[in-house]
């Protein structure tokens, strides 16, 4: 008799802008069409219009959603300022692994990005810079041999400049379909990195969620200053993978931003609203250095 | 003697004229013509058999445990060896071998991811995956020949990285990340070869080198097959499947131009004849630091960076 007596009725359900920072699949863009959208993290409701005036971040639980390159690229240099570099360089297909290619294809035609990293020079306050964002919307912006070579390029024409690079990661780790070649992107890279340090120039490594695999085990290490937003995942090796081979379930926080910064592998954790002025601000100290 | 899949005829053949040889000697028969032509039979098929190994049987190749290890080069290939350890910041990763030796007169310093050789010495090696502190010792060596002015050799042998909690809490990735940068601008000679396994990050963080060489059924990939196949297709059961379009034999690579070298073994592996492989190792060596200890270091640094600027296959 007393049965659903005290059962809550069911009014409305948002589904969740599911954000699944484990999985290596393809990811939809998480802008939301509608005009309401769940926090994947508390769980709130909010509204479009806040989400994008907190830049993308949650008013309740300061969780940061994903952002697109190009979004960010607009929120971090000057108005204007930014000419892209090397915007048709596209993977090939190198083992000729089966479905690569229509991929690439799809993702390109769907996101509007050709590759998974968008570089170019511009200025932050005034500061000329070079500047590489990737995009987790392509392949879990995963680095292949166009990625490498863009982020190596980036770092060349700032090498040569004599200009600091700043450098927006997000990823996966190395493009499992073209195999070795991707692997040896993560030493071009750092190579490339190498030959800038060398000339007392700065690297400015900006992590964001999720940056992990080969890619964490090269550039996003390197940075003179490694700055990451709240929350962001940052590992080498996947969580599972892990929980796996030790038969244990790690915990709470592991591989968060938060629980880098107490082991001592991030310089300082920056919310986005923060992240411009913060990186004018280094850029104005570093300033007559390079 | 392990077994492999494909050496089944081989050893059917085999235990064959074993069991004719010793009839012919319990019986007294004369089977000399008989034996000597199947013999020859058992030559050509093991030729046919072992070079013509697909991808996976080179894996299986690579990962016996009777595959001679690095300290089997280590102490065979040099003189003199003198193992240091520590990283002077965490503690000793057994994983990682390291120290100077002598080649004939020159000394170097070696380096070399370990294995063990059976279960009990495989868990104090964690089965030759390397936690932070190993990446880091082998950079504090390779820095001090630098500052000493000795070639580097590195023996790369390790399915990868060690994936544990306390390899990301210690910074596997940042260790790994910063023996590339510093390899890549290390000023003294390095050559690295792979004799077993290479797997991912965990062994490219020792082959920034001016020459990379591979032992003809060494492999070295991206990932292990078994978790290209579980990432990519969900289904780990399928490695066979993934080593085939991995591309990760010796001689996809030095086609791709990613290694230099391939080192021939000794018909079946280097387990077959341990000192004629360490002979070849020997060899190799002697015949080619001596010319990368004669560039100017700033060339040697140039054609290192050229080395690896190259690689990628893009279109614009």
């Amino acid at each position: 008799m007393l049965n659903g007596l005290f059962k809550k009725t069911k009014y409305i359900t948002v589904a969740p802008n599911k954000i699944n920072t484990e999985e290596i699949e393809v990811q939809k863009p998480n802008i939301p069409n509608g005009m309401w959208v769940k926090c994947h993290s508390c769980g709130q409701i909010l509204y479009w219009k806040d989400l994008e005036e907190n830049h993308l971040t949650c008013q309740y639980c300061k969780v940061h959603f994903r952002v697109n390159s190009r979004d960010r690229i607009a929120s971090i240099v000057d108005e204007d300022s930014f000419i892209e570099l090397d915007e048709k360089l596209s993977s090939k297909n190198p083992l000729a692994f089966p479905g690569y290619d229509e991929k690439v294809k799809g993702l390109q035609e769907e996101t509007g990005l050709i590759e998974a990293v968008v570089c170019g020079i511009a200025k932050i306050d005034d500061i000329d810079i070079v500047i590489a964002v990737m995009d987790s919307r392509f392949i879990m912006a995963s680095m292949g041999s166009a990625v490498g070579e863009k982020i190596t390029r980036a770092v060349e024409m700032a090498t040569e400049k004599r200009v600091p690079i700043i450098i927006f990661t997000a990823s996966s780790g190395a493009r499992m379909q073209e195999g070795m070649y991707s692997l040896m992107q993560m030493a071009k890279t750092s190579a490339a990195l190498g030959r800038h340090n060398q000339e007392g120039l700065l690297y400015i490594a900006v992590l964001t969620d999720p940056t992990t695999g080969g890619v964490t085990a090269s550039f996003a290490m390197l940075g003179d200053i490694i700055l990451a937003e709240p929350g962001t995942l940052i590992g080498f090796a996947g969580k599972r993978v892990i929980e796996q081979t030790i038969k244990q379930k790690l915990p709470d926080g592991f591989q968060r931003a938060e629980f880098l910064l107490k082991h001592g592998f991030i310089d300082a954790i920056i919310e986005r609203k923060d992240l411009k002025a913060t990186l004018g601000e280094i850029l104005k100290l570093h300033r007559g250095v390079n | 003697m392990a077994l492999l899949e494909f050496e089944k005829g081989i050893d059917q053949l085999s235990r064959k004229i074993e069991d004719l040889k010793s009839f012919s000697m319990e019986q007294d028969v004369d089977l000399s013509q008989e034996i000597t032509k199947m013999e020859a039979k058992l030559e050509k098929l093991k030729v046919e058999i072992y070079t013509n190994l697909t991808p996976w049987d080179k894996i299986s190749i690579a990962r016996l445990l009777i595959r001679p290890t690095s300290l089997d080069y280590i102490k065979n290939v040099f003189e003199d060896f003198i193992e240091f350890h520590g990283d002077r910041c965490f503690g000793d990763d057994a994983s990682i071998v390291g120290g100077i030796a002598r080649l004939n007169d020159l000394p170097v310093t070696v380096i070399g991811i370990q294995k063990g050789k059976s279960t009990k010495e495989n868990i104090e090696r964690n089965f030759g995956q390397p936690n932070p502190e190993g990446y880091r010792k082998a950079l504090r060596l390779m820095k001090q020949a630098e500052k000493f002015k000795r070639p580097v050799i590195c023996f790369i042998d390790t399915p990868g990285a060690f994936c544990g909690q306390e390899a990301e809490e210690r910074g596997i990735g940042e260790a790994i990340a910063t023996n590339l940068m510093a390899m890549s601008t290390l000023k003294t000679p390095i050559i690295s070869i792979f004799i077993g396994e290479g797997g991912s990050g965990g062994a490219l963080a020792l082959a920034v080198a001016d020459q990379v060489w591979m032992l003809e059924h060494s492999v070295y990939s991206i990932l292990s097959p078994e978790g290209f196949a579980s990432i990519l297709w969900k289904d780990a059961t399928r490695a066979k499947e993934a080593a085939e379009v991995m591309k990760i034999t010796s001689a996809d690579l030095k086609g791709f131009g990613i290694i230099d070298k391939i080192l021939e073994e000794p018909l079946g592996g280097a387990h077959k004849n341990p000192e004629l492989m360490i002979k070849t190792v020997k060899d190799a060596l002697v015949e080619n630091i001596y010319s990368l200890l004669n560039y100017r270091i700033e060339d040697l640094l140039n054609n290192r960076y050229k080395k690896f600027r190259q690689m990628g296959e893009f279109i614009e």
